[in-house]
């Protein structure tokens, strides 16, 4: 299945990915390949399947505990490995023009 | 005897009775470890101060008796993936350089408290995405056997750094092969638990259906070992089962006799090596003449497999990799807008295979795409599980070849990534259906390159699955070149 420049920079842009020229060219190829491979479940007889998210055990999946207020993570230690910050709230660049 | 040349299990007996101290077992490993790993490069760091620390507190513990088990006082590393608080954890990535956690994930934490010494963070895929640990940031890691080959990956740092004796002991993680296809590359054993056996807290999330933590050691019994210590239920991790933990290494040494062995024809076919086919034909053997009633079993949908992974797995991480947007942790680009700052944060941090999967994984989730790709691979992903409960209707285990070949060269797959994925093919299925999946060395091929053996078993049946590997292993394991010192 072909897949063009202009579908691979609105899918970037949803992903929220700056992609150069020569990235777009390739993804479009590489990923038009790949997509190729997995047209080949569209031939699998899944009719009356259920869809399988969770492969584990039932049981956890299903418990549930008491919601009790626990200690979090110091304000502190977390905001040091922020890139930037005002040893209060993460900040970022302007949001609105 | 050289200490550092001995399995987990014997270092364990070695520091009980008292032939060798934890602290002379971590200077032996960091000796080899400056001797050897400027050629392999199977560590991105050490973290000598920590294990020093652990080493004396573990030496002390042994001299007034108050051992904390078979991992006190034993070396142990962690692929970069782990987060451990206050040591660098970058993932392979760039975009998490200098990133030092607040915390220790569950795993690293159980190590600590069973007495293990951590010696270091190893190499690794970028976000394990990839089959060679080529795709890591910081340069590939070397195949002990041949330094020209990949170790396989994405865990190819924890299987070399086993491998070569760097270390008793390590962790990796499996999505869809990355312990079992990197411990087949390099010949030690390799174990993915059953989904929800080992708590991924603290572990960086690729595809979180599919993520598993598991240990290598170069045999089945350091795997009982470790496993035991990092198994079990926690509170952080919804996905963790709260079935009890056996003692792994007790049984193994029960045998296989009566035990039935599947062996899926479907494994067998085009596409796998005839060396490869020829070692596990033969380790196969080996489990009928030590017992084992061995059947041809079929597992229809397993060449569904691949794509299937593909779809699932790179929808879930581009969903998990979201949060990597430049404003609580990691890189940030420089820009005047948030807008510009994402998407140039990204642009930088991410090398090229993640952005691949996450473009890929954005696509089959985008409007319009959901139900053709992400909602039809749920169900093939079904119709794979099914397969497998059939089956073990009438078997206790499948064995298989680990990968469809021997160790590759060094930039040998990396312009095709359609064929480093089809290296996942025999591995891929257990992550799919959750299941327990392990690696051990079956022999070698013309080139003196290791062939694994794969065993899939019954979900949380790790102590059948263990007790078969063990009666698969060879019973002498047979040293890479460069760790013999030629």
């Amino acid at each position: 299945m072909a897949i063009d420049r202009a579908q691979v920079r609105h899918v970037a842009r949803l992903a929220r990915l700056a992609l150069s020229e020569e990235e777009e060219e390739r993804f479009a190829a590489q990923l038009g390949h790949v997509l190729e491979y997995v047209e080949r479940l569209q031939a699998v007889d899944v009719a009356g399947v259920e869809p399988l998210s969770f492969a584990g055990d039932a049981a956890a999946g299903l418990s549930l505990r008491e919601d009790e207020p626990l200690p979090c993570l110091p304000r502190d230690k977390v905001l040091a490995q922020a890139p930037e910050h005002n040893g209060e709230a993460f900040l970022v660049p302007r949001i609105l023009e | 005897m050289k200490p550092e040349l001995l399995p987990l299990s014997q270092a364990a007996d070695a520091i009980a009775s008292g032939a060798v101290s934890p602290e002379a077992l971590l200077e032996a490993s960091l000796a080899r470890i400056r001797a050897l790993d400027g050629r392999l490069h199977a560590f991105l760091r050490l973290t000598e101060n920590e294990a020093r620390t652990a080493a004396k507190a573990a030496t002390q513990r042994r001299a007034s008796g108050k051992s904390l088990g078979p991992l006190d006082g034993v070396p142990v590393a962690l692929k970069d993936i782990f987060c451990m608080e206050g040591v660098e954890t970058t993932c392979g990535s760039k975009i998490l350089r200098g990133y030092a956690p607040p915390y220790d994930a569950t795993v690293v934490r159980r190590l600590k408290q069973a007495g293990a010494v951590i010696v270091g963070k190893l190499n690794m895929d970028e976000f394990a995405m990839g089959s060679s640990t080529e795709n890591s940031a910081y340069g590939p890691t070397r195949n002990p056997w041949d330094l020209t080959r990949t170790p396989g990956g994405s865990s190819g740092g924890s299987a070399t750094a086993v491998a070569a004796r760097l270390v008793p002991g390590a962790l990796g993680t499996d999505t869809g092969g990355s312990i079992r296809q990197p411990a087949a590359l390099v010949g030690c054993a390799g174990l993915k638990p059953t989904y929800g056996r080992v708590s991924r807290f603290g572990v960086i999330a690729f595809a979180s259906s599919l993520d598993q933590v598991g240990p290598f050691a170069q045999d089945v019994r350091g795997v009982a070992h470790l496993l035991a210590a990092i198994a079990g239920h926690d509170p952080n991790d919804q996905t963790s089962s709260s079935r009890p933990v056996p003692d792994y290494a007790a049984g193994l040494d029960q045998g296989v006799r009566g035990l039935r062995i599947g062996v899926p024809r479907e494994y067998f076919g085009e596409g796998l090596a005839p060396e490869v086919e020829k070692a596990v034909r033969a380790g196969i053997e080996r489990l009928r003449a030590a017992g084992g009633e061995v059947r041809e079993i079929s597992l229809p949908n397993s060449p569904h497999a691949i794509a299937t992974y593909y779809i699932v797995a790179t929808a879930e991480a581009s969903s998990n990799l979201a949060r990597y947007d430049g404003v609580r942790y990691g890189h940030r680009a420089k820009a005047s807008q948030l807008l510009e700052m994402y998407e140039k944060t990204r642009a930088e941090g991410f090398g090229a295979e993640v952005k691949r999967r996450i473009m890929l994984g954005t696509y089959v989730l985008s409007a319009g795409y959901y139900d053709a790709y992400y909602l039809r691979a749920q169900k093939v992903r079904a119709l794979i599980r099914r397969d497998f409960d059939q089956a073990f209707a009438s078997v206790d285990a499948i064995v298989s070849p680990t990968s469809p070949t021997t160790a590759f060269k060094l930039g040998e797959k990396m312009d095709d990534p359609l064929a480093m994925y089809l290296s996942d093919v025999y591995t891929v299925p257990a992550n799919l259906a959750g299941l327990p999946g392990i690696s051990v060395p079956c022999g070698f091929d013309s080139k003196g390159l290791p062939v694994g053996l794969q065993l899939i078993g019954k979900p949380f049946d790790e102590e059948t699955l263990l007790r078969i590997a063990h009666a698969a292993e060879p019973s002498e394991h047979r040293l890479p070149p460069l760790a013999e010192g030629r």
